[in-house]
């Protein structure tokens, strides 16, 4: 008799969740690589549309960060700044927004097979770190550009990437599944992509917000509790070293939002998932 | 050996069917304003007319041992898909335990994953992969799938530019190379060319004659006659009878006429909310006079006669007619939401469908009965009773597309195009 032993209840904590989850990893490998390779099939430009978008907001970003005058270190080269902070940032955005979706444009599979249905979303953020991989050539080639080399603390920035990874899947997880029973989130995600882009220090710095006088304190502590500032401000010490001042109760806050983001989003996942392919 | 490997007890699964909701998902909105509704006015939770709950599986208890090839058989809408996506994990049940030993891979749709930019050779890997098979397995077997399929030469096209019936071959072959201990297949062998079917018909009594077991769904009683040993007959979410395939058969051919004998105003089998009720399906001429039988590419009318509650005038009526051929396979609908006749103000309680050339092959037909009234389900009633159609000549030539080159007839002409 086989070893394999199945027990099909309602409502019961399946114990097998994540050794079932472990033994689909090869069906997490072929959903990743299928969406990369489906991607920039019949594209006459193909893999340089990962470049293209970071490229427009990098310097759309660094003119609006030019023309308000928002305070940069000194020494730091403004589009090196920005880029630091728009590749995170990308990388946050696309895979909350592909993560979100991914269940309803995976529907056929869930409606058909069983897996465990965590795969769907972890493969799409898996797609992205790709991408972001390849966006960092434009960080590369702008430091190259303004001369720029980069502080040994460049070195801890896998730290921070895992930060950001933790908080995209984390909320794309949720929205995800509030995504299958009510679809008012597809109209909901571009917005919060739209709005976190102008929150999150992308063409300003957060020492402006942090040292401002006029800021109230309770806006400040706000600003603090989106998780993407940490990232954020995390990513660029890596890069600029001594010249960035991390703030490091906003970090603190920042890492353990992200971290809890990511629990309750597993949680809420875990408990719709069973009635995913019902609602679908 | 006499352990068994699939073991059911009290197996249940609750739905609840949403009449007035034309959207196919909930939207917050509604969600929200029911809430307030909900508030405002606390008794609309309490009758709620818009939910319905209905058991799909009512109570199921049955047990496979290893290598029994088990054919599932019962009506449409008794129930069977849902214990086979029950058996696959897809959806949980209501109530009940499920065990299961051994691995597990369930068919229930030819191509699940497939994607149309990819070329067949990464489908193959990316199906396989969804089917539950491992890198290695795949590579084992690729030769195989890629024999078997007989799309060679298209390997690396991508899927989108290949006939439906390469399609379905390369897919199918996929899946025929599954080796799972348990292999669930659902209705999919309806699909292909009868060649093409025997073949995997074959295959799967192959894996079957290894130890494994099958649980086979199909309307093709012919199909489930072949390859089963067993039998289960679920007949309304509920086990009517297991046993010998041959006996359940019998059994389940035998209730098919015999439900069919009952008047249509008494069935049981029906769901709706009653506003209308069906009561009986007659065929006529063009004279009204009672008929057999339709003939085939002559007139024809269908009298459906039926009850409204209290005989109430109603709005906003919506019928439709289905027919099925011998596999329980949908083959044609009529329907008066799309010859934009929708009945409002409706006062009788006799309808006519009129068939100008009825387009059908000689044979026995079976019908669904729907209606609907102010969009919620008034009264429905699947396989409600056949209708015969008679051998008949349809072009007027004295010919007929020879048995096999389908089932209904479209009038045509051939025209040659000077060069």
């Amino acid at each position: 008799m086989s070893k394999h032993r199945i027990v099909i209840e309602p409502d019961t904590e399946d114990s097998n969740y994540w050794k079932d989850l472990w033994n689909f990893r090869g069906l997490f490998y072929f959903l990743a690589w299928r969406d990369i390779l489906v991607r920039y099939k019949q594209t006459a430009i193909g893999v340089l549309w990962s470049l293209l978008r970071p490229v427009l907001t990098i310097t759309v970003m660094a003119f609006i960060g030019w023309l308000f005058k928002s305070n940069i270190p000194g020494g730091v080269p403004r589009l090196v700044f920005v880029a630091a902070a728009t590749l995170p940032w990308t990388f946050f955005s696309t895979s909350f927004s592909e993560a979100s979706n991914s269940l309803i444009a995976n529907s056929n599979l869930l409606t058909k097979v069983y897996f465990p249905r965590l795969i769907v979303p972890a493969s799409t953020v898996i797609v992205c770190l790709v991408d972001f991989f390849i966006s960092l050539v434009i960080l590369i080639v702008l430091m190259i550009f303004c001369k720029f080399i980069p502080d040994i603390k460049i070195l801890l920035l896998p730290l921070f990437l895992l930060l950001a990874l933790v908080t995209s899947l984390g909320t794309g997880l949720y929205v995800a599944s509030l995504n299958v029973k009510y679809r008012d989130f597809r109209y909901i995600v571009p917005f919060i992509v739209q709005f976190g882009l102008y929150a999150s220090p992308i063409a300003f710095s957060s020492n402006d917000i942090y040292s401002n006088q006029s800021i109230p304190k309770i806006l400040k502590i706000i600003y603090s509790l989106n998780p993407m500032v940490g990232v954020i401000d995390g990513f660029r010490w890596c890069v600029f070293g001594g010249n960035i001042s991390m703030n490091l109760t906003g970090f603190i806050i920042s890492i353990f939002i992200s971290i809890l983001f990511l629990g309750f989003g597993i949680w809420y996942f875990r408990r719709m998932e069973k009635s995913f392919a019902d609602v679908i | 050996m006499s352990n068994p490997v699939i073991k059911v007890e009290n197996l249940s699964k609750k739905y609840i069917l949403k009449h007035k909701n034309s959207e196919p998902y909930t939207a917050l909105r509604d969600v929200i304003s029911n809430k307030v509704k909900t508030i405002a006015n606390s008794k609309s939770q309490i009758l709620n007319p818009k939910s319905e709950e209905f058991w799909a599986l009512n109570d199921v208890s049955f047990e496979i041992k290893q290598g029994d090839r088990v054919g599932i058989i019962g009506r449409n809408g008794a129930g069977k898909s849902t214990l086979l996506k029950i058996l696959s994990r897809i959806v949980t049940p209501t109530k009940g335990r499920i065990t299961i030993e051994g691995r597990v891979a369930s068919l229930l749709e030819v191509g699940t994953g497939f994607h149309q930019e990819l070329s067949g050779r990464e489908n193959i890997f990316l199906n396989g992969s969804i089917l539950g098979m491992n890198k290695n397995e795949i590579k084992k077997k690729f030769d195989e799938i890629v024999d078997f399929s007989g799309v060679e030469k298209f390997l690396d096209t991508p899927v989108k530019r290949y006939s439906s019936g390469m399609y379905v071959r390369l897919a199918f072959s996929i899946a025929a190379h599954l080796e799972p201990d348990i292999l669930i297949v659902d209705e999919v062998l309806a699909v292909g060319d009868a060649d093409f079917q025997k073949k995997c018909l074959g295959k799967m009594k192959d894996v079957s004659g290894q130890g494994r077991t099958v649980l086979f769904v199909s309307h093709n009683i012919a199909a489930v006659q072949n390859l089963c040993d067993k039998g289960i007959y679920l007949k309304q979410g509920k086990v009517q009878m297991i046993g010998n395939v041959e006996a359940v058969l019998s059994s389940y051919l035998k209730a098919s006429s015999e439900i069919q004998q009952i008047d249509l105003a008494d069935r049981k089998d029906r769901s709706g909310n009653g506003i209308i009720h069906f009561v009986s399906v007659e065929v006529k001429n063009e004279n009204n006079i009672p008929m057999k039988s339709l003939q085939c590419g002559k007139f024809g009318k269908i009298r459906i006669n039926f009850n409204r509650k209290n005989n109430m005038p109603l709005n906003n009526v919506h019928f439709a007619f289905g027919i099925n051929d011998e596999y329980g396979q949908r083959i044609a609908q009529f329907n008066n939401e799309i010859t934009n006749q929708l009945f409002s103000d409706l006062r009788v309680d006799t309808i006519d469908i009129i068939i100008n050339k009825v387009p059908f092959r000689q044979g026995i037909y079976s019908f669904v009965l729907f209606a609907t009234v102010n969009n919620e389900i008034a009264d429905w009633i699947q396989d409600a009773g056949t209708f015969e159609v008679e051998a008949g000549d349809f072009y007027n030539t004295g010919k007929l597309p020879p048995d096999g080159q389908g089932n209904i007839f479209i009038e045509h002409s051939f025209q040659l195009i000077q060069p």
